[in-house]
């Protein structure tokens, strides 16, 4: 790595002291570790960006028999592999804040949904839970965590469709509200979060909330762990500080000729060279002006990558990963995908690019979950800033 | 009193209770949002996305079926944002569904086509998708034609076989573009464990799921100058008929049918009512000989409770899913096949045509009864006995095809021999008629007295409950029935197979002290049948409910066994019930089946 921007090591740094940490946390009350939570600033890490405390802090105050806490490891999203490596390096990290969590909210039930392409990381993984539920028991704290394996469908990552996987359904997104802290797994209050967050919140229990929210910007606070792809010469992945602009991540990722960056994967936004320096990696907020959130994914394209087939190859992901429910996105993938074929094949006009960035506009307005929204995300930012590439 | 919310539809303001949603709220104040996946027999689906509207404050539209309602809220039902993507979603729609209108089954009465008819302008739209893909059409089922390239995969029919039957026939498989509506490793539909109920035919929006129709086959026999073709028409039938021909759902149309059918052609225009009554005799019988064997005898190997078996979904329902349980039935056939087994062999002696130029054609609330005709045991004249089943929406066509104006018919009557009914026979339509008819002739049986209802209305059998139980206690029986003095005779009533499935649970468990047990396979019985027109709600059935026992009450005869062409029958040719003739005409045997 060149220049500016600064490494950290909070994640990855293997410091060996859960039980420390663990029996720590549990001295202390719910009420002070949920505030500790929410004055870190932490939002959750695969995307979406809800704050964390907040979310544990609705959860325990839902009424509901059984709660539960779930670790989301399906890492589905085309360009992102940090959580893999947060689990395989270390994982008691996230185990721990799943036990707090378990604790605050009143559930002894803990799940990892592991994406099924991770299949190998079972051994070492369960092994990781084994020692962890031991620690447990020597604290007298009877939580559990199992770890339920996915089938490889990249929709089983919406929280919905994978309490639906878990109960044994096709994962197929539900009708929202009711939230998972009211309702999700098995209709109970649950807790999902992204791997990355909860091995987060071990930090914050470790170091407090101050260092935490000291780095990073107003509304995006803390650090991120990043998986940059594409064309640079150091492909990996790097926990940076939240806020920076694309310029400084080019600058220093970059082959010196990149073109365009997408941030957040297929359903993410895709930045061209010139809007690099405006742009802010971080989560909306007031003062960011604007700013793309990620959960990580960072793949740059440098000028000999057709756009074109950038987006065709989005596009063909999201038509086999739809699930197929609702109207907009499972026909509104596959229009999208015809029309820019048929645009460049000269079967359509130019024109019809209008008719399709309407569409895909309907569909970020209609769709029934995060996938169908976020396709608007590539395919807009594509057609608007490369439309050349898309006619010629 | 439930909590009451207020909000605004389109600037009205209006107060519905929590937990209804904005299509509720917006039906309350007379504001319509189209919808296709929404039905009010089914769960919440939100598929569709055509109820899209927009909520002042949010930016992504929201769905109003599947939405509650919260205070304050400000609906637009018809905003530029809300028809822009409404149109775009209808578009969505037709570009997967191969748009071939004009020829399609269910040209005019398509939910798609009248959606696009008030949205669409031009031909503006997306590509079609159909061509692409290619299409398969199952037409193997004697009942029900799938075809996949008209499904819009609202899921309504997989809502319907889960929810309201339990079966699980049709189901979704595989995602995104490939998505589609199955059924088991993708078979085709008449080698799964479909039931031909038809309720997916009820709800299904498009042509994609229609019944086979036999209407031309039909038309074939009455035009055939050699051919002797005799109807039948089922209960459910003449409450219903009308609302397929521009009439109000619960108006009777016995009289209007009958003439309608006389002008289409048919030679004799007969009743099921007739054969309703017969079953009622035969299966009546049956069970007091059960009750006699199990009680008095104490006979081991009799099985009770006794199930009915004029439903021919739950018959083949029951032999996918109790198919240890099939000695249950009544072996009596359904009041359908008792007909058709008499047609060709007492009727057509009686007016002397050789029955194999009869020609015997049913016109069913059902279309399971397709398949039922086609039941390899269905001939024991020695022909097909029914060769052809229509349903009530296939009759309303033939009346629209011949320009017959229905509404203007003056009423006629019946044919005789095999004409004649009773109120007994008419309520064979509904959940519970069929228990409440063979509880007014067992009761007379037994005791020789009529059974003590008021005006013979044995109101805790009726109803829309979906498992409803009551006893009937024995006393002072005729010296032939003294073992059933004292006894309660408890009975059960179930519709729809989801309801269906939790009796035969109980059954199985030995949870069940029933001594008789009727079951329909649709909601509200054959009343709400697959093959009943188009649409269906409980609002709906419930009129063809009071129909049907607003014609019981009208009868002059209301006790299957005072039929007079029912006591003839048995003097002239059937000799006595469960006799050596009906062993032979009119009882079956069944089939257990797999489940997969």
């Amino acid at each position: 790595m060149k220049k500016g921007l600064k490494r950290l090591d909070l994640i990855f740094k293997n410091e060996h002291d859960s039980a420390v940490i663990l029996e720590k946390s549990l001295k202390r009350s719910n009420e002070e570790l949920i505030e500790d939570l929410i004055s870190s600033g932490l939002k959750g890490r695969g995307g979406a960006g809800f704050p964390t405390g907040l979310k544990w802090k609705l959860t325990a105050e839902a009424s509901g028999q059984e709660k539960y806490v779930i670790c989301n490891a399906d890492e589905g999203e085309p360009g992102t592999f940090k959580d893999r490596e947060i689990l395989s390096s270390v994982p008691h990290k996230v185990l721990t804040g799943m036990a707090v969590c378990g604790r605050i909210i009143g559930s002894e039930k803990g799940f990892i949904y592991l994406r099924g392409e991770y299949k190998f990381l079972i051994p070492k993984l369960q092994k990781a839970i084994d020692e962890f539920h031991e620690l447990a028991d020597s604290l007298n704290l009877p939580f559990r965590v199992q770890i339920f394996l996915g089938c490889g469908a990249y929709i089983c990552g919406e929280e919905s469709a994978l309490f639906e996987s878990m109960e044994g359904h096709r994962g197929e997104p539900r009708n929202k509200p009711p939230f998972p802290t009211d309702s999700g797994y098995r209709k109970g209050p649950t807790v999902i979060n992204n791997v990355e967050t909860l091995a987060h919140t071990y930090s914050i229990f470790k170091y407090g909330p101050e260092k935490f929210r000291d780095l990073g910007v107003k509304d995006s606070r803390g650090s991120k762990v990043f998986s940059v792809s594409g064309d640079t010469p150091i492909p990996g992945i790097y926990e940076l500080e939240f806020g920076m602009t694309l310029q400084k991540f080019v600058d220093d990722f970059g082959d010196g000729d990149a073109k365009a960056v997408q941030v957040g994967g297929a359903a993410g936004f895709c930045v061209p060279r010139k809007k690099f320096d405006k742009t802010v990696i971080g989560y909306k907020g007031k003062l960011t002006g604007i700013s793309l959130p990620t959960g990580g994914s960072m793949m740059i394209f440098n000028s000999s990558r057709s756009m074109y087939n950038v987006l065709h190859n989005y596009l063909d992901f999201f038509v086999e990963e739809s699930c197929g429910q609702c109207t907009p996105c499972r026909v509104g993938t596959q229009q999208l995908l015809l029309g820019i074929e048929a645009v460049k094949r000269g079967d359509k006009s130019s024109q019809y690019l209008e008719k399709l960035l309407e569409l895909a506009e309907t569909m970020r307005v209609t769709a029934k979950c995060g996938l169908g929204q976020s396709v608007a995300n590539s395919f807009s930012s594509i057609v608007e800033n490369f439309r050349e590439e898309m006619i010629y | 009193m439930v909590e009451q919310v207020n909000l605004k539809i389109d600037h009205l303001s209006v107060s519905v209770d929590a937990g209804a949603t904005i299509l509720e709220a917006a039906r309350k104040v007379n504001v319509r949002i189209p919808t296709l996946c929404h039905h009010e027999d089914l769960c919440v689906a939100g598929n569709c996305r055509v109820c899209v509207v927009e909520q002042v404050g949010l930016d992504r539209l929201q769905p109003a079926c599947a939405i509650p309602v919260s205070e304050g809220m400000e609906i637009l039902t018809n905003s530029m944002k809300v028809r822009n993507a409404r149109k775009q979603i209808i578009e969505l729609l037709i570009s997967e569904h191969r748009a071939e209108c004009t020829t399609c089954y269910k040209n005019g009465k398509c939910e798609l086509q009248s959606l696009s008819n008030e949205y669409i302008v031009g031909e503006s739209g997306f590509l079609p998708l159909v061509p692409l893909k290619g299409y398969t059409i199952d037409e193997f089922s004697p009942s029900i034609i799938k075809d996949d390239s008209k499904c819009i995969r609202c899921q309504r029919c997989v809502r319907t076989c889960d929810q309201i039957q339990s079966i699980g026939a049709l189901t979704v498989a595989h995602k995104g573009g490939e998505m589609k509506i199955s059924t088991f490793f993708d078979k085709p539909i008449y080698e799964v464990v479909c039931t031909n109920c038809g309720q997916c035919v009820n709800r299904c929006p498009t042509g994609a799921l229609t019944e086979k129709t036999y209407i031309n086959e039909v038309w074939n026999a009455i035009d055939n100058p050699d051919k002797f073709v005799v109807v039948q028409t089922a209960p459910a039938v003449r409450i219903a008929l009308g609302e397929a021909l521009d009439m109000d759902p619960g108006e009777i149309v016995t009289g209007k049918m009958v003439a309608a059918l006389r002008r289409l052609g048919f030679n004799a225009v007969l009743d099921t009512d007739w054969s309703a009554d017969l079953t009622i005799i035969e299966e009546g019988n049956e069970l007091l000989q059960r009750l006699k064997r199990v009680l008095k005898d104490k006979e081991t190997d009799v099985k009770i409770p006794m199930t009915t078996s004029c439903s021919p979904g739950w018959i083949k329902f029951i032999e996918h899913t109790f198919p240890d349980f099939l000695e249950h039935l009544s072996t009596a056939k359904s009041p359908q096949q008792m007909f058709g087994a008499l047609a060709k062999t007492f009727y057509a002696n009686k007016i002397g045509v050789d029955p194999s130029n009869m020609v015997s054609v049913s016109v069913m609330p059902c279309t399971a009864k397709k398949f039922e005709a086609n039941r390899p045991e269905m001939r024991a004249s020695g022909y097909q006995d029914v060769d052809f089943v229509v349903t009530t929406r296939e009759l309303a066509m033939m009346v629209k095809q011949a320009g017959i104006d229905f509404k203007s018919l003056p009423d006629d009557d019946y044919d005789s021999i095999m004409g004649e009914s009773t109120g007994a026979g008419v309520i064979f339509g509904a959940t519970g008629g069929v228990m409440e008819a063979a509880l007014r002739t067992v009761y007379e049986v037994v005791t020789g007295r009529e059974i003590p209802f008021d005006g013979l209305n044995i109101l805790p059998v009726r109803g829309m409950e979906e498992v409803r139980e009551a006893s009937l206690k024995i006393e002072n029986p005729l010296p032939e029935w003294d073992f059933l003095d004292g006894v309660e005779v408890k009975t059960c009533v179930a519709h729809g197979l989801s309801n269906a499935k939790k009796v035969m649970e109980k059954v199985k468990n030995g949870e069940a002290d029933y001594h008789f047990i009727e079951i329909m396979a649709c909601p509200g019985g054959c009343l709400g049948g697959g093959g009943q027109p188009l649409p269906t709600s409980p609002e709906i059935r419930k009129k063809r409910a009071e129909a049907i026992y607003r014609e019981d009450a009208g009868k002059k005869i209301r006790k299957s066994h005072e039929n007079p062409e029912i006591i003839q029958i048995y003097e002239d040719f059937l000799v006595e019930p469960l006799g050596h003739k009906s062993h032979e005409l009119l009882h079956t045997t069944y089939t257990p089946r797999n489940r997969y």
